[in-house]
């Protein structure tokens, strides 16, 4: 963490320079605050599993001088999701790709681009809505990532903009060396808006390790609606960190489904607050793990206000030395009667040296609700195994079939056609050991 | 050659009990024979083994199916083989569709004959033919495997797979228990259909009814791990009048 401190200190003018002056204005809170707290304590209530100051520890570069990468993501890089959108966008590493001349279909007013342009042309909204839901001086990750935030992806739909096509974000990590790509991502939907992300994150190079640290800020005003999903499908080198803050006004609704198909380790956490009667939010995740592989997702959903819906359905297919883990909090305020909350998680472990770690953790205190929460860790049905192998069907392909069913009802969840059917194919490939990288990447390795 | 199966002195347990204590019988093509037994005279176990369960240890004899050594085949390759059974409790498979399985098992089947995949619409004509053979619901097919299905679709299901994968050697684990009336006309029904003069039938069952649809040519009597008495359509009757008691 020391490394971390000293970097800032050193370089805090040149992290500065580039970037508007809203964008540099949190800095020196999360300074200070990371100074005292540092990176979330390993064994911690939140932190059981994840060793954040590890996967740190080693000497990441930070690309501050903005150096150029070599790469054109639009001519290279072909998205596992094709045929979703038009919309379609870049990042490499911690930076917006800027194309000038893709042609977008975004109806007027909406902005989707990259934070530091966004922080310039339009301060106010900007420091309206950053850094509001991720405050530094509560936690050491969202305090780190603030203190080296240079730019990232904004997406601002105004009020009553519907923006019918989904929008697809794809974050490309790339380096010849050891990167740490720090990242930052706001969205504001405002009253009566619509619209639909899809985030992917690829990484390019398979050698060097790769550190994405993510925020990303999600405000869904009065009756509007947002769909967020999250496709991992990175490297065995890439550690994903993020954490996703939504803030939901009344009788908004949002869908939020985190899958990770491909990854090394992941901690995700979701940070749910329903502050408006009447708003839904449904939250998703899947993760496919196995050799040595680690994800760990964290949950947090907050009824404040009575009359809310949270749907919460997490699910794992672990294999080989794979560890999971899902710590899902829903805290029932006091004055939020009629909350209707619901968790499931279920984890299926198909070797005898995988790991599961579950917790759902429910705190209620107002009287008149309806929650509930299931969790079950178990091994693949030997029953069925054994019915289907009687079919001809063989062992490896029963295994493949039932590890395919037992994702069925996430995929359920997506309410993007287009993703729901590519997803399919994708886990099915997955299972069967075909996606050993992504395939995107691979098509560009000739 | 007619000989399609050869159970030699067979014998076997399930953790560490012998419930098969020397089994012999011998099945041709064209034959339907029926197993008959009370309850824990080893027949479901007989059926187990034939088809490979894992959970069953075979500690002595040997099986002869089609001239191969069948206890040395998984039970994929035994199914590829042209053996089937039907299940007396068939398993549910929450999110997997009976269209994928059966595209899966089919394809399986004729990855192992050499044979190309089939095509769409050729499995779709060939699911609706042998669903009709046990009047199953289309709806039922779009399902998941056996999900929610009452107790008699399943084993309608089970039929229509037998239809499905066109086995030489079906062994039937009393398929009649819990079907009415109606039901039990369909699936004999359609295991009468299936019926040709190079197949064969192993139905085993308590009751001498489901006999009344199919006609069995042998019947044999399973009595603590052995067969004690074999005959005639006959013995069914008899046993049907007299019970078990004045075998044992």
């Amino acid at each position: 963490m020391q490394q971390y401190i000293d970097f800032f200190l050193t370089y805090q003018e040149a992290i500065s320079k580039p970037c508007a002056a809203a964008l540099n204005a949190p800095r020196q809170l999360a300074f200070e605050v990371f100074k005292e707290i540092g990176f979330p304590k390993f064994n911690s209530e939140e932190y059981q599993h994840t060793d954040i100051s590890s996967l740190l520890e080693s000497d990441l570069g930070l690309n501050i001088n903005n150096l150029k990468i070599p790469i054109n993501p639009y001519e290279v890089f072909k998205c596992d999701v094709p045929n979703l959108s038009t919309n379609l966008y870049f990042m490499v590493n911690e930076r917006f790709y800027a194309q000038e001349e893709v042609k977008l279909s975004l109806p007027q007013g909406v902005f989707s681009g990259s934070l530091n342009t966004f922080a310039e042309q339009y301060p106010s909204i900007f420091s309206k809505y950053y850094g509001q839901l991720a405050k530094s001086d509560k936690d050491g990750l969202v305090a780190f990532n603030t203190l080296f935030a240079q730019d990232g992806y904004v997406l601002y739909v105004p009020k009553n903009v519907v923006v019918e096509q989904a929008i697809q974000l794809v974050n490309v990590l790339r380096g010849d060396t050891d990167t740490l790509a720090n990242r930052r991502l706001l969205i504001i939907i405002e009253e009566g808006a619509q619209a639909k992300l899809l985030a992917c994150d690829h990484t390019f190079d398979e050698k060097p390790k790769f550190v994405a640290s993510q925020v990303c800020e999600i405000f869904v005003a009065k009756n509007a609606l947002f769909d967020y999903y999250e496709l991992e499908e990175s490297s065995e080198n890439t550690v994903r960190l993020s954490s996703t803050f939504v803030k939901q006004e009344a009788s908004s609704n949002v869908v939020c489904n985190t899958i990770t198909l491909l990854n090394g380790v992941t901690r995700n956490n979701y940070h749910i607050s329903l502050d408006g009667e009447h708003a839904e939010t449904h939250l998703y995740g899947m993760a496919i793990a196995d050799k040595k592989q680690k994800v760990d997702n964290h949950t947090n959903i907050a009824h404040n206000v009575p009359n809310c819906l949270s749907n919460e359905l997490f699910k794992y297919v672990l294999d080989d030395q794979a560890v999971g883990a899902f710590s899902g909090r829903i805290l029932v305020a006091i004055d939020a009667q009629k909350t209707l909350a619901y968790q499931n998680n279920r984890n299926l472990c198909a070797s005898r040296e995988c790991r599961m770690f579950a917790k759902p953790q429910l705190e209620i205190y107002a009287d008149d609700v309806k929650c509930s929460h299931g969790l079950t860790t178990g091994q693949l049905d030997e029953t069925a195994l054994f019915y289907m192998r009687s079919r001809g069907i063989s062992e490896e392909e029963a295994r493949m079939l039932l590890k395919f069913a037992f994702t069925h009802d996430v995929i359920e969840g997506i309410r993007l056609e287009a993703l729901r059917d590519r997803l399919k194919l994708l886990v099915e490939k997955r299972f069967r050991g075909e996606l050993m990288k992504c395939a995107g990447c691979c098509s560009n390795d000739k | 050659m007619k000989n399609l199966l050869t159970i030699k002195n067979l014998h076997a347990s399930i953790n560490g009990k012998e419930i098969l204590k020397g089994i012999d019988l011998e099945v041709n093509k064209g034959e339907i024979h029926a197993i008959m037994g009370p309850n824990g005279s080893g027949k479901s176990t007989l059926a187990s083994v034939l088809v490979g369960h894992p959970a069953f240890e075979v500690m002595q004899g040997e099986v002869l199916y089609k001239g191969k050594d069948l206890l040395e085949l998984s039970a994929e390759e035994r199914s590829w083989e042209g053996l089937f059974l039907s299940f007396q409790y068939p398993v549910e498979i929450p999110g997997v569709s009976m269209v994928n399985f059966m595209r899966t098992a089919i394809n399986e089947q004729r990855k192992y004959k050499g044979l190309e995949p089939v095509s769409a619409t050729d499995f779709l004509k060939l699911m609706r033919e042998k669903r009709a053979i046990v009047e199953l619901d289309s709806k039922l097919a779009n399902r998941a495997v056996n999900e929610g299905f009452s107790g008699g679709e399943k084993k309608r299901n089970e039929i229509f797979q037998m239809a499905m994968l066109e086995p030489s050697l079906a062994i039937l684990d009393e398929t009649d228990s819990g079907l009415d009336i109606d039901a039990l006309r369909i699936v004999a029904k359609g295991v009468n259909a299936l019926r040709t003069s190079e197949n064969a039938c192993l139905v085993i069952t308590h009751y001498q009814r489901l006999l009344d649809y199919i006609k069995p040519d042998k019947v044999h009597v399973l009595h603590n791990g052995k067969i004690v008495k074999s005959g005639g359509a006959e013995l069914a009757h008899e046993l049907e009048e007299k019970g078990y008691d004045w075998l044992k």
